[in-house]
């Protein structure tokens, strides 16, 4: 038993990230928030939840096409990378660190099925459950999105379309990729909680030496490994009762940690010009993904019935 | 990313299940929790057979994965604990065999594998507890022997243990960290007053000791005089390592009974309840993909436990209750009944959050050894 990342995993998601911060950094993070290209730096936050709904970068999402990020799981005789679930939620967490827009997932699902999805040159929505994100922005939709209605979303970085009836739920891998990218925001804002818990002095002195500060800044961490031992094994298994458990514990990590990172930040959390909400923001969109968090348990439910504790 | 195990450690888990299945039919009954001498019998009866079958030192020497075997099929085959053995396998005997000497290590050594000697721990005491550096018992040199003055608390297993592994304060006048040194007390010295503790869930598992004047030898001490804080620590992180692995298994295994129970009675119909038991699924199973982690870890660094023990235990020990605390939402009434099944283990759960390290003292640990947060007090 080797239950840790390999030296080409490493490597993969080292990779991902140096992609990611070079060619999504923070600047245009939030040119993406402020609704348009170049808009970044001093005018940050003027436009605030009122900007539109964001535009889709396409070079950037032809720059994750040649990476491979949609093609990761595609055999190589078919054109892809020709890797495996670990690789993808490894990739995947990234992409939650990073709070890279778009429809990442339903691209990804895609490749193969729909033409240009591998490459990045078709952008492919989907639906999913009550929602589509990314709608207007999409090249080819999936599912049957006849009557969605645009939601005014309150995160920013994803439009939302809502369809008057849920339509049945999408592949075990789709909960498992989505418990990815909140296993990289729960890791994400545990770090910005922790580097502003050292740096903010309050009483003559960081304000993580208190405990009670330092202890909220503790339990994401405890949520977050927790939640990452229960996605990776998930993605070595790919079982569904363990991404049912995979997801139950990263929405909870990305949801409960964005929080905590909100209150570490005191009233700057409470900020638009803070990155905080963004995380939180998001992490609340994919807990309305399919798999989510009744789901999941009446899944968990049904296997300890079944005498699969 | 691998959760496959290799030829041999599949070998290892066959040839023990094999010999766990004809091993344990043979066993005698379980002594009553009231009757100490027929449990340090019993539990040393256990630790002989697994000497001679070649299983006595798996806690030692075995690589973290054959011990993560190990406690998992033992537990899952509802094989004794480890019991009276578990400071002697896993404190004082690891703390020996790293820091003892040659002598020290052949003449306490083989005994705890042999399941012949039973160990307990003097440490804490009614003024050091999550403090434990802050420790009054004092130990004064005279020639061959420290003479040794004071009281422990949370001992278990005093009663019927033969040494006793003791922290004492051997010069107050140094930093608290550095006073302190580690002796092996023999429990029938002069000046030992054993008195047993009653726990809220009204068994004495431990004891108070008083210490009146002992006489130790000075050979039984190990590590170097005042070194007692550092001979120690090596101590605490087995304790924080894999220890609680196993019951993971154990708690797996309740919570498919409490959903059998629960259909029995019909509370398995309440959404909420068998949603609540659902992600209860959730949480053991990923508690097990932690140590698994937390063993590769352990793996690639040397056998080194890190500070995953504290992330472990901090989740392990709050899951445990919130496990009971469903039983007893799935009982209903009959919670209150202690012959039922779960009532006693509820209330003891409720020291798992305090002992081994408080739940407050381990995120401590983790905000500051992980996340790097300044130290605070």
């Amino acid at each position: 038993m080797r239950f840790r990342l390999t030296e080409d995993q490493r490597a993969l998601r080292d990779g991902v990230r140096e992609l990611l911060g070079r060619r999504f950094d923070r600047e245009a993070l939030w040119g993406a928030v402020a609704g348009g290209d170049g808009v970044g730096g001093a005018d940050r936050g003027r436009e605030g939840p009122a900007g539109g709904p964001p535009r889709l970068d396409r070079a950037l999402w032809r720059t994750l096409g040649d990476a491979g990020f949609f093609a990761l799981r595609l055999p190589e005789a078919d054109g892809g990378v020709g890797l495996g679930l670990p690789e993808a939620v490894l990739a995947f967490e990234e992409a939650g660190r990073a709070l890279l827009p778009g429809p990442l997932l339903a691209t990804h699902l895609a490749a193969g099925a729909v033409p240009g999805a591998a490459t990045g040159e078709t952008v492919v929505a989907a639906v999913d459950g009550m929602l589509v994100e990314w709608l207007a922005e999409a090249d080819v939709v999936r599912g049957d999105a006849t009557g969605a209605v645009p939601l005014h979303s309150l995160d920013p970085l994803t439009p939302l379309h809502r369809l008057p009836a849920r339509q049945p739920g999408r592949d075990p891998v789709a909960a498992l990729l989505t418990a990815a990218e909140q296993l990289g925001t729960a890791a994400r804002v545990c770090e910005l909680a922790a580097q502003h818990a050292r740096a903010r002095e309050q009483f003559g002195r960081p304000v993580g030496a208190f405990q009670a500060v330092a202890h909220l800044c503790a339990g994401m961490l405890v949520r977050t490994e927790t939640a990452r031992a229960a996605v990776y094994a998930a993605a070595v298994t790919a079982d569904p009762v363990d991404i049912a458990a995979a997801r139950l514990l990263a929405d909870e990590a990305a949801v409960h940690g964005a929080r905590d990172c909100l209150q570490v930040h005191g009233g700057m959390g409470f900020t638009w010009e803070s990155e905080v909400h963004l995380h939180l923001k998001r992490a609340w969109v994919r807990t309305h993904r399919t798999g989510g968090v009744t789901e999941s348990e009446e899944i968990l439910a049904a296997a300890l019935m079944a005498g699969e504790a | 990313m691998d959760l496959s195990y290799t030829p041999e450690e599949e070998e290892f888990r066959a040839r023990l299940r094999d010999w766990l299945a004809t091993t344990l039919p043979g066993l005698p009954p379980k002594p009553s929790p009231d009757d100490w001498p027929g449990r340090r019998a019993y539990d040393l009866g256990w630790q002989r057979r697994l000497h001679d079958a070649g299983y006595a030192d798996v806690h030692w020497d075995a690589s973290p994965t054959l011990r993560l075997i190990f406690l998992e099929e033992t537990e899952q085959a509802g094989a004794p604990y480890v019991g009276a053995n578990f400071v002697g396998l896993l404190h004082a005997g690891p703390t020996i065999a790293a820091e003892g000497t040659p002598e020290q290590r052949e003449r306490w050594l083989p005994p705890i594998l042999r399941g012949e000697e039973v160990w307990c721990q003097g440490f804490s005491e009614p003024e050091a507890g999550s403090d434990l550096a802050a420790l009054r018992t004092r130990a004064r040199r005279d020639g061959d022997t420290y003479v040794v003055t004071g009281s422990k608390i949370w001992t278990s297993h005093a009663e019927v243990a033969d040494w006793c592994e003791l922290l004492v304060r051997t010069d107050p006048h140094a930093p608290k960290h550095r006073g302190i040194t580690w002796l092996a007390m023999p429990m029938d010295a002069p000046g030992i007053t054993v008195r047993p503790l009653r726990t809220l869930a009204g068994s004495a598992e431990f004891a108070e000791v008083f210490l009146d004047e002992v006489c130790v030898p000075v050979e039984n001490r190990v590590g170097d005089e005042n070194d007692g804080w550092r001979v120690t620590m090596v101590t605490l992180s087995f304790e924080r390592g894999t220890a609680f692995a196993g019951e993971v298994v154990a708690c797996r295994r309740v919570l498919a009974e409490l959903a059998v129970e629960a259909r029995k009675n019909g509370r398995w119909d309440d959404p909420a309840l068998r949603r609540r038991l659902g992600r209860l699924g959730a949480e053991f199973r990923a508690l097990w993909r932690l140590a698994q982690w937390n063993v590769s870890a352990a793996e690639a660094s040397g056998g080194v436990p890190g500070t995953g023990g504290s992330v472990f235990k901090l989740r392990y020990s709050h899951a445990r209750q919130e496990l009971y605390d469903a039983a007893a939402e799935v009982l209903g009434a009959d919670c209150l009944d202690l012959d039922r099944p779960w009532t006693l283990d509820r209330l003891s759960s409720l020291s798992y959050t305090i002992a081994a390290g408080t739940s407050q003292i381990q995120h401590t640990i983790v905000a500051e050894r992980i996340l790097g947060l300044p130290k605070g007090r």
